[in-house]
């Protein structure tokens, strides 16, 4: 656990970066500091490893003053991920990850061991050990240092932005695998991000720090986005939170109908219906197609790719989503396979919204508290 | 005139004995080590230092841009007139070879400080950030991170010193020392153009060729990640310790692909 105690950050020229900032970041669990730029996140998650050196105020570690401790010895004992991974260039990648057991004095084949395992689990193979960091894209160097601050097996992680400077989709697919790889590992991390889509995403608790340093509300994210405490933390989280805030909602039983499907390769010439449903050999879900716009067999150009497909244990959000996005309005819905189950249209997804509680408040006289 | 210069430049005479071609390229070699060596031994501590804590960068950077307006004669006879004394009494050439050693460090300290500074300080913020933040202690950010990603640039500091103190190593002749500079010297004073210009162009072929040593040097000492030299060669070159699937796997990628392959794209709801 990770306690922030009366943490303030002034600098000499009178500036403010955190101000008298009180928060606990528990173990095995990821604390999010979200907030705009000058907000003081990145000092925040820096004094923890002090890089930055608080002005009042104590940090612990489990329990000990991370003041009294020598900086390089508690820095050893911290995992750290950058914004633009930091690796080092004149070092391959094996290298750049067995750089803190071999700071600390491990053995040499166990650190061998561990790093090249290491980078499987991060998803790099065998054969980008020898590589250097300059023939990796911003993706790979990341996945990099993420498998380098793992290296040493730290109790506590902090990461700065670490995602922020690859696009989209390498992003999106980078916070899952980090989530699934967080799953195991079960660290206690501190995450510093701007994008409140991310924070909800990462987050089991989110701090959103407003300019000056001030903490704005620490919560749930679920919480956070039914409950914001007020105008800054509601107009940071966003005009859509209603919708993102059903991705925190299981899907309840959903009236299910069952739909009339062709594999790929049939013909839908006898299909009386608009759009119909075109699946494989297994009863995966490819794409909706218009039957009285296809002469012959349908073929894979054919297929209308534009809906969405939701699990039938996902969240609500996805479901909605599936539904909206279909161009027969009916809403994909598989399982956790990936086969076909049945579709849902709109309204009976937006019923079983309604019919689901929203989180309600527990401690009204203190709405910021995290629900326990 | 080029022919009296090969002939001067292939006659026997010449290559042999003492102040010959062959031992005034080594006393040339010799004076020229020294002045690096002494020079490097101020100049890249000092680089290091400037670049690593930022501290005394206006100073450093100014001083050497000052050094490098010194004339190299005016401070090779000052240097005499004040040393000639204090070696009055000890055997003959020192009181010649210490000035010029002295001056050819002085001119060799500009690009090797110039180079060791900028080298460090041009080490990615990012990589300097996470060392330390992995915990190493200054000493370890300096030596395992700053130091080899500055590679690239103090060699060129020290080659371009070493260019300039060879051409330069010419001009201890002027005091009476010794070097390749004893033919510029000694063939002016009888007129003897071949010998001045055989002279000349030896000196320009040992700086040649010196640089062209460093150069490969250099090749081996750079690590290949900062030349950006990545061919299966230089991967083969670096297999020390690897277990052999990693490095059969690593020889049968092309650099082209490593961009493209990754093979953990996978998108997690498919398209209906």
């Amino acid at each position: 656990m990770i306690v922030f105690d009366g943490v303030t950050k002034k600098y000499p020229d009178g500036t403010v970066a955190v101000h008298d900032l009180t928060l606990e970041a528990p173990t095995g669990k990821i604390t999010v500091l979200v907030g705009p730029s000058g907000c003081g996140k990145t000092t925040s998650l820096r004094m923890v490893n002090r890089m930055i050196e608080p002005s009042s105020g104590t940090i612990s570690l489990d329990g000990k003053d991370t003041g009294r401790m020598k900086a390089s010895e508690l820095r050893r004992g911290i995992g750290y991920v950058i914004q633009h991974a930091g690796l080092f260039p004149n070092r391959t990648v094996l290298d750049n990850v067995e750089t803190v057991p071999r700071l600390v004095g491990m053995g040499k084949k166990e650190t061998r061991d561990r790093a090249m395992q290491l980078l499987e689990q991060v998803g790099l193979g065998a054969d980008y050990a020898k590589r250097y960091p300059s023939q990796l894209s911003g993706g790979q160097q990341q996945r990099v240092g993420v498998a380098r601050a793992l290296a040493a097996d730290p109790p506590v992680m902090l990461m700065d932005e670490p995602f922020s400077a690859v696009d989209p989709v390498v992003r999106d697919q980078l916070q899952d695998e980090f989530l699934r790889l967080q799953d195991d590992l079960g660290k206690t991390i501190i995450f510093v991000t701007h994008d409140i889509d991310e924070a909800i995403k990462m987050g089991d608790q989110v701090a959103v720090m407003r300019v000056g340093g001030y903490l704005a509300q620490l919560a749930e994210p679920a919480y956070l986005l039914a409950h914001p405490v007020d105008d800054f933390v509601a107009d940071f989280v966003g005009r859509d939170r209603g919708y993102r805030g059903l991705s925190f909602q299981a899907a309840p039983r959903l009236p299910l109908a069952s739909e009339r499907t062709i594999t790929l390769g049939e013909s839908a010439r006898d299909v009386d219906d608009d759009w119909v449903l075109v699946v494989d050999g297994d009863n995966h879900p490819l794409g909706w197609v218009e039957p009285r716009r296809i002469d012959g067999e349908v073929t894979s150009e054919r297929l209308h790719r534009g809906g969405t497909v939701a699990r039938a244990s996902g969240p609500l959000r996805a479901v909605l989503d599936a539904a909206l996005s279909s161009p027969s309005r009916r809403g994909v819905v598989v399982d956790d396979s990936g086969a076909l189950v049945g579709t849902v249209r709109p309204h009976e997804v937006l019923t079983a919204i309604e019919e689901a509680e929203r989180p309600v408040v527990e401690n009204p006289d203190n709405p910021g508290a995290p629900a326990a | 005139m080029i022919a009296s210069t090969w002939q001067w430049l292939t006659d026997p005479v010449n290559w042999s004995g003492p102040g010959s071609i062959p031992n005034q390229i080594l006393t040339h070699l010799w004076y020229s080590a020294i002045a690096l060596f002494v020079a490097s031994l101020i100049a890249i501590p000092a680089g290091l230092a400037i670049g690593h804590t930022g501290r005394g960068r206006f100073f450093g950077v100014n001083l050497a841009a000052a050094a490098r307006a010194i004339p190299s004669l005016g401070l090779l006879f000052l240097m005499v007139l004040w040393l000639f004394p204090k070696f009055s009494g000890s055997s003959g050439s020192a009181a010649f070879v210490v000035p010029s050693l002295i001056v050819l460090a002085v001119l060799a300290i500009p690009p090797i400080l110039a180079g060791a500074y900028a080298g460090v300080e041009g080490v990615d913020p990012a990589a300097r950030d996470a060392a330390k933040g992995m915990g190493m202690t200054g000493m370890q950010v300096l030596r395992r991170v700053e130091i080899p990603n500055a590679m690239p640039l103090i060699f060129s500091g020290f080659r371009s010193a070493t260019l300039q103190v060879i051409a330069t190593a010419t001009l201890a002749a002027v005091v009476g020392a010794d070097g390749l500079g004893r033919f510029l010297i000694d063939g002016q004073k009888i007129r003897d153009y071949p010998q001045m210009a055989g002279g000349s162009l030896v000196v320009a072929i040992l700086a040649l060729v010196v640089d062209l040593l460093l150069g490969t040097i250099q090749r081996y000492a750079v690590s290949p990640g900062l030349t950006g030299r990545r061919t299966s060669a230089s991967r083969r070159g670096r297999s020390d310790g690897v277990s052999g699937s990693a490095e059969s796997a690593g020889r049968s990628n092309t650099p082209l692909d490593v961009e493209i392959s990754d093979p953990r794209r996978t998108v997690d709801s498919q398209p209906s």
